[in-house]
């Protein structure tokens, strides 16, 4: 399983952070047809306050529009909703002039009432969003979660077409989080009217509106004519049929039934896939945003030795890992991956030297080694890797108990703190957008090392957490001078050795013989697997 | 006959009764917080707190379990914590397609299971009577996730003649109710030659064939009916087997019951759902096993219902 974790927005390749206005059509573009997706699992909901798992979320971002967006294929931040924005010169006053004669699949004209409305909503307690946290940074917040308010103070509807954003701090990613699905913009009347079931009857402006959804059998989009980007989409629609197993997906593709396995290719068929060249022909290949790493427990003996960490970071062969999942992904030497930006250029890492290792550990006064537990999720080909890590710690002298577990435990043995060593793989961290402070905070910083939080290794230094809250008070998000911060951030957590990163996934995805459109619609950063507005069938 | 029957209907109730608070209490302990998986990995301590007081989990156990029970007297199985959707709805938009699937199933196992099971008890001791059994043995032993992919990938891949999984027609059915059936038709084909082989060797058989009736007749009327006697009360029990089996066809096959939306409701904690297919596969249980208690009198007079 893969879900809520491996989820999310996920963002890849050379991040161009300046602001791109436009994208350039497909000359060979033909509009009409339907597609076939298939997925393994329900599709939970549709409310994009809600959902927040890597199979929704692109379907989401097709219903539904925010005020920012992304160019297809890229992470360059684009204008959705809002036609044009202004900042203040502090960074904390963000105006945006909305596009006027957008329209909801209901038909009602789209206006700032509605952007308020739906920031309120996303934030307000009651409506048990994941994503509130995103916007902590709006003045107001605190008010709202707590309860003491029910509107956001920081969200201003100056008139019909513009709103003022004032924050509280100066947020260098908050027009990222202006682009996340919980921006998204919602019509009030439709929320009313289904309540709880608005994830079940959404309505949006986005490029295409539910048509119908049968439950555990098949969802089908159909296309959005009044859109109002110019041109787009091209596909009449997209039915997803869900309750598909990987595998027989990937029979019915070879059979032409299935246009995109949406849940990929499964791991077991990978070699024969791309030793075949008809079948290899229809893969698209991308990075992603994505670092797989072994958690080490700070708060635990012999863990809490700074030797005993920097030991296991030398002893792990990464290269081998690598192999055992066919080489889709390539050795990783730090946390944040090679194409997010801020990532450290020229980095080594802690090299492969057992005998290194075994110095280190002696140093530590532990020559004779010691015994620990490595948890993992019990998913192949995860406990393949703990075994390969379980072979590379014995070289060194290290014992280690595998605990092989379903994700949930997984993940509440490290929130609580209960487990020495996680093997990441299936929960590992995918950013939710293309900035480098999405892999810190929460799983390397104090905020996510409290009891429950997504900071495993339960690392905490607060001299770390100081430079990173700097670096996010820019006011230009791509600055060099911030990158350059993060940089010196992620290398600050390097010298302390919480985590062994080990690999950075590739991402693959299949395609009928009958898609078309540019290969990066099918990596989309943003979009998994598929861009659907801008895709297109050839016959 | 009237008091047995609301006998059992009670027993039923307090069954499903402790099934209910067992289960509840099993997930309860379980070391993974649900309120985690509604989270996500972003949210905040608030956050995870207030969706805690939300959903009523930072109630006591017995708390949240009556307010469950009462709930469930009522009708409401409330709602699911990830999809929001209301459980009955859930449910209700698969059981069908479970409820055929399991038909299928069991009519596919008793054809196999039957007919397998009376040619071997005629042919008893010789090596077709062998071939068969040791047949029926592989196919007891088969785990039915590789059984399904086989079937599917000779016949609807190789061959064409079924969808490639899928529902909706009755060739859709065909691959995951053989798949269903073929486990129990083992089971079914062992009872049927012991019951048979037993039977055949009675006086009034002997007595049967002295009159001179046929061989088939002596077979089909008189043997026959005494003989599938003890599988009736197989298929009642059979419908529990069967709630474990659908979980992997219908996720082989891509057939929207109610085992595949258990299976995805596991995965992730959403315990109102896990909940609720689990006290409506009881309910079936039960009732099926009462369903089969009932029904021997009229088939076997000797037997009496008190």
């Amino acid at each position: 399983m893969k879900a809520l974790l491996t989820s999310t927005a996920i963002l890849l390749a050379s991040a161009i952070p300046a602001l791109a206005q436009d994208y350039t059509p497909d000359p060979n573009a033909k509009a009409g047809g339907t597609i076939t997706v298939t997925y393994k699992d329900d599709v939970a909901t549709l409310d994009p306050a809600i959902g927040y798992d890597w199979q929704n979320w692109s379907m989401i971002k097709s219903l539904f529009d925010g005020l920012m967006d992304y160019v297809p294929g890229t992470t360059e931040l684009r204008p959705g909703l809002a036609e044009s924005y202004e900042v203040s010169e502090d960074g904390t006053v963000f105006t945006f002039k909305l596009r006027e004669g957008v329209k909801f699949h209901n038909g009602r004209e789209m206006t700032a009432e509605d952007v308020k409305y739906s920031l309120d909503r996303v934030t307000n307690p009651e409506t048990l969003s994941p994503g509130a946290g995103f916007f902590a940074s709006i003045a107001g917040f605190d008010e709202i979660s707590s309860g003491a308010a029910d509107t956001l103070s920081g969200v201003e509807v100056v008139d019909p077409l513009t709103v003022k954003i004032t924050l509280s701090r100066p947020d260098a990613t908050f027009l990222h989080v202006m682009a996340l699905n919980f921006a998204s913009v919602v019509p009030k009347e439709a929320v009313d009217e289904y309540g709880t079931d608005f994830g079940k009857h959404p309505v949006g402006t986005g490029a295409f509106s539910l048509g119908e959804w049968t439950i555990g059998q098949r969802l089908v989009f159909e296309k959005n004519a009044d859109y109002w980007r110019d041109g787009v989409p091209y596909l009449d629609g997209v039915t997803f049929e869900v309750g598909q197993e990987p595998i027989v997906a990937l029979l019915r593709l070879q059979q032409g039934e299935v246009d995109v396995p949406g849940d990929g290719i499964p791991p077991a068929k990978f070699q024969e896939v791309m030793a075949d060249p008809a079948q290899a022909a229809r893969v698209v290949e991308g990075g992603q945003l994505h670092t797989g790493y072994i958690t080490l427990n700070v708060g635990m003996e012999p863990l809490d030795k700074l030797e005993v960490r920097e030991a296991i970071n030398m002893a792990i062969n990464k290269e081998r890992i690598t192999q055992i999942i066919n080489g889709r992904a390539v050795p990783a030497t730090q946390p944040l991956p090679p194409s997010m930006p801020g990532y450290t250029e020229g980095y080594e890492g802690y090299a492969f030297d057992v005998e290194g290792a075994k110095a280190k550990l002696a140093e530590a006064g532990l020559e004779g080694g010691f015994s620990t537990e490595l948890y993992v999720m019990n998913t192949d080909p995860n406990p393949r890797i703990a075994q390969a890590i379980q072979q590379d710690l014995k070289a060194i002298g290290v014992e280690v108990d595998i605990r092989s577990l379903a994700q949930a435990n997984v993940i509440e043995a490290g929130g609580a703190g209960a487990a020495p060593m996680i093997w990441s793989g299936g929960m590992a961290w995918i950013a939710d957008f293309p900035d480098p402070s999405n892999f810190y905070g929460p799983i390397l910083g104090c905020a996510g090392a409290g009891e429950g939080g997504w900071n495993w290794s339960k690392f905490c230094d607060e001299s770390i957490d100081a430079m990173a809250t700097e670096a996010d008070s820019f006011t230009d998000p791509s600055a060099p001078e911030r990158m350059n911060m993060w940089s010196d951030v992620y290398m600050k957590v390097m010298e302390a050795a919480p985590w062994v990163p080990v690999f950075n996934e590739q991402r693959y995805t299949m395609k009928s013989e009958r898609m078309g459109g540019d290969d990066a619609l099918y990596v989309d950063p943003v979009s998994i697997p598929v861009n659907y507005d801008y895709v297109y069938m050839t016959e | 006959m009237l008091g047995y029957l609301t006998r059992r209907l009670i027993q039923s109730a307090l069954i499903l009764l402790g099934v209910s608070f067992i289960t509840f209490l099993l997930l309860y302990v379980l070391p993974a917080d649900p309120v985690r998986q509604i989270a996500g990995r972003s949210a905040t301590a608030q956050t995870v707190e207030n969706i805690r007081h939300q959903l009523g989990l930072d109630q006591p156990l017995m708390v949240q379990y009556w307010r469950y029970l009462t709930g469930l007297v009522q009708g409401d199985m409330g709602r699911s914590y990830l999809q929001k959707t209301e459980v009955s709805t859930l449910i209700a938009a698969r059981l069908p397609a479970s409820l055929l699937l399991m038909a299928g199933g069991i009519a596919c196992e008793l054809l196999i299971g039957l007919t397998l099971g009376i040619v071997a008890a005629v042919f008893r001791g010789r090596p077709l009577d062998q071939g068969l059994m040791v047949t029926s043995f592989v196919a007891v032993s088969a785990p039915q996730f590789v059984v399904g992919l086989l079937l599917l990938y000779v016949f609807a891949v190789q061959l064409g003649w079924f969808p490639i999984g899928g529902y909706g027609t009755f060739a859709h059915l065909v691959l995951p109710a053989v798949t269903l059936g073929i486990m129990g038709s083992g089971w079914y084909s062992r009872m049927m030659r012991s019951s048979m082989v037993e039977v055949l060797r009675q006086d009034y058989i002997r007595t049967a064939r002295a009159k001179g009736l046929t061989r088939g007749r002596v077979l089909l009327r008189h043997a026959l009916p005494n003989a599938i006697l003890p599988i009736i009360a197989m298929i009642g029990i059979d419908i529990g087997i069967f709630m474990g089996g659908i979980v992997v066809v219908e996720s082989v096959f891509g057939w929207p019951g109610i085992g595949q939306l258990a299976w995805q409701a596991i995965q992730r904690v959403d315990i109102p759902i896990i909940m609720g297919v689990t006290m409506v596969s009881a309910t079936a249980i039960v009732l099926g096993n009462l369903l089969a208690d009932l029904i021997t009198p009229f088939i076997d007079p000797r037997i009496k219902l008190r």
